[in-house]
C-alpha cells in the first residue's frame, strides 16, 4: 500500500510526463547499443577530451544535448511567461536572434566589414547592445501587444518578417565574420564545460529565483487566465503582458549572442532559423497549455531538451537526415498525444476503476 | 521647413537626373531578375552583374532583387518587357511553371538568357549559363583518388556532410563524388545534410566525430561554410585535419574565407563553384547582336585549389585538370 502511494506520488508530479518522455527518447539508444554489440551505455558516457588548441573538454553526447539545446532552452524561458500571460505565442523569437547577432557581430566587426580578426569596438559593447537591441523588440512586441490589444501572433509576425531583413541590411547583405577568441567563448568551452550550457543555466536559474522570491509568477498566471479580473483585484495586467514580451526579447537576445559566438559570424539568413518553432514546441512538449494562465517552467526547459535529445538521438541512430523529420514528428506527436487531457483523464478513470474492483474483492 | 523641401527636391533630382540622362544614351538595356541575397555567394553574383553591365560599360541595367519569392520574379520579367528592355537575365528561383512568362519575353522579341539555377519546362530562352555541379563532385574525386595515391594512402573512408537536400549543387556535388568513390571501391560511411550553414556543420561533424571514432580519414563539406563547422568540431574532438594530418578536408565553393583557410592549412583541396556570370553572359549578348550562334548551355570556368603539396595531376573523363596554387594574390582577387 505504502509503496503505491510512492508510485502514485511521483505519477501525480506535473513533471511526470516531460521527464518520462526525455527518458524513453534517450533509453532508445541503450536498445540500439545493445542490438548492435557496443557498450550499452555509450550514449550516456562522459569522458575528458584533449581537444586541438581548446585544452581538455568535457565529451559525450549527453555534454551535446546540454550543449546544442542552450538556445532553445533560454528561448523556452521567455516564451513560456508570453505563452502564459496573453495566450499567445512570439513567433519573432529567431527572427530577433539573427537581429540581435547582426546588430553584435556589426559592432564589433564595424560597418561593411565582412572578416576581421580583431574587434572595433570593445567585446561587453558589443554583447550588450546586441542583447539591448532584443529588449528593445520585446518592448516593440509589448506594446503592440498589452497597449495596443493587437493579437500576439500578429503583432509578432511584423518582426517575424522584418528582424531578418534589418540584420541583413546591417550586415551589408554579407555574413560578417568575427574571428576573434574572446568573442568565441561564449559558444565554446568555458574551462571543460561549454558556455552556452552555463549561460543557460544563469538564465533559468535568474527567472526561476525571480518567479519563486516575487510574486511575479502568480501575477503573470493570473493575468492569463483572466486579465479583467486581475485587473479588478488591483494588477497592471497590461505592464504585465508588456514585461513578459520585454523578457521574450530578452532571452532572444541572449539566445542569438550565443548562436552567433558558436560560429564566430553573424549568418543572418540562418541564425535562429525556425527557432520559434522549437522555442513553442518546447513549451508545449512541456504539458504547458498554450491557451495560457498556469505554466511549469521546468516543463518547458525539459521540453528544450528532449528536442534536442530527438536530434541527438537521430543522429546517433544514424537516421539519414533526409528522413530525420518524420521521426521527428512521430515522437513529437507520441510525446504531445500522451499528454493529451482526454487521454490523461481516460487513464486516470482507468486506474480509479481498477483501485474500485480492487477494493471489491 | 521649406529648406528640407528643397532638399528633398534637391535629392530626387540627384537621384533620378542621372537615370534620365542614361535613357537618353544609347545604351543596352538589360534587365535582371536576381534570387535575393540569401549568402555570400549570391552577393558576389550580383555584383558581378552591376560591375559588368555598368553605364561605363554602355549598358542600362534595371536590377530587381526577388528576395526568394517566385511570384515576385514572374511580375519582374513582366516589367521588364513593359519597359522594353534589349535583353533579360533570369536566376530562377524555381525551375517550373516557366512557359507562359517566357512566351510573352519571345513574343516581345526579348532574348531571354538564364543563369546559376536551370528552368526544366521551357526552352525558349537563348542560353543558360553556369556551373557543371557534377564536374565540381568529379574533379573533388579524381583529385582525391590522385593525391591518396601519391600519399599512398590505400583506405579511404569518407563521410560527407551534403548541402540542402535536393539542391542542384547538393545532387550534382554528391552525384559526381558518389560516381567516382563507386569506380574505385571507397568506403561511403555516411552522408548527412548541414544545410550548407556553419552551424550544420558543427553539429553533423560533432556527431560523427562520436559515431564513427576513428573509422574515417576524408571528410568532404559541400560548401565552405560548413567546413568552418566541420574544423571546429573536429578541433574539439582532437582530430587533426588538413595537409599531413590525419584527415583530408574537401570543400567546394572556394570563396575568400574558405582559399584562406587552404593558406592556413586547414583545408586540403577547395573546388570552386564560380558566381561570377556575368562575364559569360556579356559574351552571350555581344553573340546575340552580332546576330551569331550561341550554345544553349554555357559552362563557367572554375578552379581547383589546393596549396603546393596537394597539387596533383588528374582527369575528368581523359581531360586533364589543372589546379590552382593559393597565394595571397589569388585570394585578394577572389570575390
Amino acid at each position: 500500500m505504502n509503496k503505491k502511494s510512492t508510485w502514485a506520488k511521483i505519477k501525480g508530479w506535473s513533471l511526470f510526463l516531460p521527464v518520462m518522455s526525455i527518458i524513453l527518447v534517450m533509453a532508445v539508444n541503450i536498445i540500439h547499443d545493445i542490438a548492435v554489440g557496443a557498450n550499452p551505455f555509450s550514449f550516456f558516457m562522459i569522458t575528458l577530451r584533449q581537444t586541438t588548441g581548446n585544452g581538455t573538454i568535457l565529451y559525450g553526447r549527453i555534454i551535446d544535448i546540454l550543449n546544442r539545446g542552450s538556445e532553445v532552452a533560454i528561448l523556452a524561458i521567455g516564451m513560456t511567461l508570453v505563452v502564459s500571460s496573453s495566450s499567445g505565442t512570439d513567433i519573432s523569437v529567431g527572427s530577433v536572434m539573427s537581429l540581435c547577432a547582426s546588430f553584435c557581430c556589426m559592432l564589433l566587426a564595424g560597418y561593411g566589414v565582412s572578416s576581421t580578426t580583431t574587434l572595433a569596438v570593445p567585446l561587453i559593447v558589443g554583447l550588450l547592445a546586441g542583447i539591448l537591441l532584443g529588449v528593445v523588440c520585446g518592448m516593440f512586441n509589448g506594446t503592440l501587444v498589452a497597449y495596443f490589444g493587437i493579437q500576439p501572433m500578429v503583432a509578432t509576425l511584423i518582426l517575424f518578417s522584418a528582424a531578418r531583413a534589418i540584420g541583413l541590411l546591417l550586415c551589408n547583405d554579407l555574413i560578417v565574420y568575427v574571428r576573434n577568441d574572446s568573442f568565441g567563448i561564449f559558444g565554446g568551452f568555458c574551462g571543460v564545460i561549454p558556455t552556452p550550457v552555463i549561460i543557460a543555466a544563469i538564465c533559468i536559474l535568474v527567472i526561476a529565483i525571480l518567479l519563486k522570491k516575487t510574486a511575479l509568477g502568480m501575477y503573470i498566471q493570473s493575468v492569463g487566465i483572466n486579465s479583467k479580473a486581475s485587473r479588478i483585484a488591483g494588477l497592471n495586467s497590461k505592464r504585465i503582458i508588456f514585461m513578459t514580451y520585454l523578457l521574450c526579447g530578452l532571452f532572444a537576445g541572449i539566445a542569438g549572442i550565443v548562436a552567433s559566438s558558436r560560429i564566430t559570424s553573424a549568418d543572418s539568413n540562418n541564425i535562429g532559423l525556425y527557432f520559434e518553432m522549437d522555442a513553442i514546441l518546447a513549451v508545449a512538449l512541456g504539458g504547458n497549455s498554450l491557451g495560457g494562465g498556469k505554466f511549469n517552467l521546468a516543463g518547458s526547459i525539459i521540453g528544450a531538451y528532449t528536442i534536442q535529445a530527438i536530434t541527438t538521438t537521430l543522429y546517433a541512430l544514424g537516421v539519414s537526415s533526409t528522413q530525420a523529420p518524420v521521426f521527428k514528428a512521430i515522437i513529437v506527436i507520441l510525446i504531445v498525444a500522451i499528454q493529451a487531457p482526454p487521454l490523461k483523464a481516460y487513464l486516470k478513470h482507468r486506474s480509479n476503476a481498477k483501485q474500485l474492483r480492487g477494493g471489491a474483492a | 521647413m521649406r529648406k528640407f523641401a528643397t532638399l528633398i527636391v534637391t535629392a530626387m533630382a540627384a537621384v533620378m537626373l542621372p537615370a534620365m540622362a542614361a535613357q537618353a544614351d544609347d545604351l543596352i538595356k538589360v534587365g535582371f531578375a536576381q534570387v535575393g541575397h540569401e549568402s555570400d555567394w549570391r552577393t558576389a553574383s550580383t555584383k558581378s552583374c552591376q560591375d559588368v553591365f555598368s553605364e561605363a560599360n554602355g549598358y542600362d541595367l534595371s536590377f530587381v532583387d526577388c528576395d526568394n519569392d517566385e511570384a515576385a520574379q514572374k511580375e519582374a520579367v513582366r516589367s521588364f518587357i513593359e519597359q522594353d528592355v534589349d535583353y533579360i537575365i533570369i536566376d530562377p528561383i524555381i525551375a517550373t511553371g516557366w512557359d507562359t512568362v517566357l512566351t510573352e519575353c519571345e513574343d516581345a522579341g526579348i532574348p531571354v538568357i538564364v543563369i546559376d539555377r536551370t528552368i526544366d519546362d521551357s526552352d525558349k530562352y537563348a542560353a543558360w549559363v553556369g556551373s557543371n555541379f557534377k564536374t565540381e563532385g568529379l574533379a573533388a574525386g579524381e583529385w582525391l583518388a590522385a593525391y591518396a595515391a601519391k600519399q599512398g594512402i590505400e583506405e579511404l573512408n569518407v563521410l560527407t556532410i551534403s548541402g540542402s537536400t535536393g539542391s542542384s549543387a547538393q545532387i550534382g556535388r554528391s552525384d559526381g563524388f558518389n560516381e567516382v568513390a563507386e569506380k574505385y571501391g571507397w568506403n561511403l560511411i555516411d552522408e548527412q545534410t548541414g544545410d550548407f550553414t556553419e552551424a550544420g556543420g558543427q553539429e553533423v561533424m560533432e556527431n560523427y566525430c562520436k559515431s564513427y571514432e576513428g573509422q574515417f580519414n576524408v571528410v568532404v563539406c559541400q560548401n565552405d561554410n560548413e567546413a568552418f563547422g566541420a574544423m571546429t568540431a573536429m578541433d574539439n574532438a582532437g582530430v587533426t585535419y588538413g595537409p599531413g594530418n590525419d584527415v583530408i578536408l574537401i570543400s567546394y565553393d572556394a570563396c575568400t574565407a574558405g582559399l584562406e583557410e587552404v593558406k592556413a592549412g586547414k583545408i586540403t583541396a577547395d573546388f570552386e563553384c564560380n558566381p561570377l556570370a556575368a562575364p559569360f553572359v556579356e559574351e552571350v549578348i555581344k553573340k546575340l547582336a552580332a546576330g551569331e550562334e550561341v550554345e544553349k548551355e554555357v559552362y563557367m570556368v572554375e578552379h581547383w585549389y589546393a596549396l603546393e603539396d596537394q597539387i596533383v595531376d588528374f582527369e575528368i573523363d581523359g581531360e586533364a585538370q589543372e589546379m590552382t596554387l593559393v597565394t595571397d594574390e589569388v585570394i585578394e582577387a577572389q570575390y
